[in-house]
């Protein structure tokens, strides 16, 4: 496939690594923030390829991981109640809540079904009337515009029987929120190319110069990766901390502002628990004044907010960077996709699922427990 | 495509292969035979050819600096 395929080559990869060791002094820790790019560092060796010096932790950019236990518990309540369908992204369905998740929910006779697009929710409203069908929209600014035509749409077409369940977060403020922290260990970021592809850059310029931090906005294939680190690693050794642009063939400064526009008229800026993270203030999007009428909440009741249960799953510090994977003790022993301990394991978005798809039980015996 | 209100602008995505029916409402500017970056059934970006060469130019760049000896891409 075009711009793809050409973005994988193993030769120009080696040549931008081989920059990139050349260019290093000293060691550096940069954050990759989407879970996508931690997939495709994971899976082509990206992290094996760079010197030992550069190090990649892996950010927050899993929406699944991130939204909160109690969301996941009120779309199983919704699901289960007579007369509901309950629409979801696929990969919602096994994310575990404080009991059980949404497959069980479906096994259980609750009416679960999972979507492609919200578009495909509001098909199912239009096509049972009698039926309250509510969508679970979760995700990052790359998700909200879709999220965000499916309210629209429904309060022009007046459509009665559809709402959102709204649990959006927003990528920034968890940036700062992990700049802030006081096990803080990213000195650059490599940015999420699709959040930026809608927002633009420019929220961005801000945090680079508060923080002193250079920030990369960077696409999802091998070559856009490897190009974003020698781009960062060159500012950290320049001692320049600037936005720059990796993924220009998609990214504008501006972002996509017809997307921007309805996202403001549908959405509000609001507090948000991150699961495993905590509450970051204006971290979230919730459903404006406008479309309160489309707020599932309003119709099934306030989702309250709950504490992460205590165990052994440390998928909070995988989530903020500072634990690996394969630093786990439970990694690819009790924590398995078969049986995930937490969600960064559940998701295919997830940091650890990444490990265990790609490197697997092998990589995990090598560690020294 | 379709054409008439502009929020309800589709277009059939080829995506190598597999066709499908793609919201425009994000990129009124997107012609028959552009690239676009599709997530959750929308397009939310129209790919630019001649920055997507960058990467591309980069490369080579680097190649003449580091003095690497030309590699087949």
């Amino acid at each position: 496939m075009k711009y793809r395929d050409e973005y994988r080559d193993g030769p120009a990869a080696r040549r931008f690594a081989e920059a990139i060791a050349r260019l290093v002094t000293r060691p550096w820790t940069l954050m990759e923030v989407c879970g996508g790019q931690t997939h495709a560092i994971v899976r082509y060796g990206i992290d094996e390829l760079l010197p030992p010096s550069v190090t990649l932790v892996h950010g927050p950019g899993c929406p699944v991981c991130v939204t909160p236990v109690e969301f996941v518990d009120k779309a199983i309540e919704i699901a289960l109640r007579p007369g509901t369908i309950l629409c979801s992204f696929g990969d919602m369905l096994r994310v575990p809540g404080s009991r059980g998740d949404l497959l069980g929910a479906k096994a259980r006779g609750g009416d679960v079904r999972f979507v492609y697009s919200p578009l495909d929710a509001l098909t199912i409203a239009r096509a049972e009337p009698e039926r309250e069908v509510v969508f679970f929209a979760v995700g990052f600014e790359t998700t909200a515009p879709a999220n965000a035509m499916a309210a629209y749409r429904a309060k022009r077409d007046g459509l009665a029987n559809f709402s959102l369940l709204v649990s959006h977060v927003l990528v920034p403020p968890a940036m700062r929120a992990i700049l802030d922290g006081p096990d803080n260990r990213v000195q650059g970021f490599l940015a999420a190319g699709h959040v930026c592809t809608v927002m633009g850059t420019r929220e961005y310029d801000p945090i680079a110069a508060r923080y002193r931090v250079p920030i990369v906005v960077t696409g999802f294939e091998p070559l856009d990766i490897l190009e974003g680190v020698l781009l960062c690693v060159r500012q950290l050794e320049q001692g320049r901390a600037a936005v720059e642009n990796q993924y220009s063939r998609s990214v504008r400064r501006g972002g996509n502002a017809p997307a921007q526009e309805l996202m403001s008229e549908v959405f509000t800026v609001i507090p948000r628990r991150w699961r495993g993270i905590g509450t970051i203030a204006e971290s979230g999007l919730g459903l404006s004044a406008a479309y309160a009428a489309f707020d599932a909440e309003r119709r099934f009741g306030a989702v309250r907010a709950q504490d992460d249960a205590a165990g052994e799953c440390l998928s909070g510090l995988v989530l903020r960077g500072e634990r690996k994977p394969l630093e786990c003790p439970a990694f690819a022993t009790r924590c398995t996709p078969e049986h995930p301990l937490g969600v960064t394991m559940v998701s295919s978005e997830g940091a650890c699922a990444a490990y265990y798809r790609y490197r697997g039980v092998a990589a995990a015996k090598e560690l020294v427990r | 495509m379709t054409e008439g209100d502009p929020l309800l602008r589709t277009g059939q995505v080829d995506f190598g292969g597999i066709v499908k029916t793609i919201n425009l409402a994000y990129t009124p500017e997107a012609r028959i035979g552009d690239y676009v970056l599709v997530h959750v059934g929308f397009a939310i970006a129209v790919i630019d050819e001649r920055e997507a060469e960058r990467v591309f130019e980069h490369l080579r760049e680097i190649g003449e600096l580091l003095d690497l000896p030309e590699q087949r891409a």
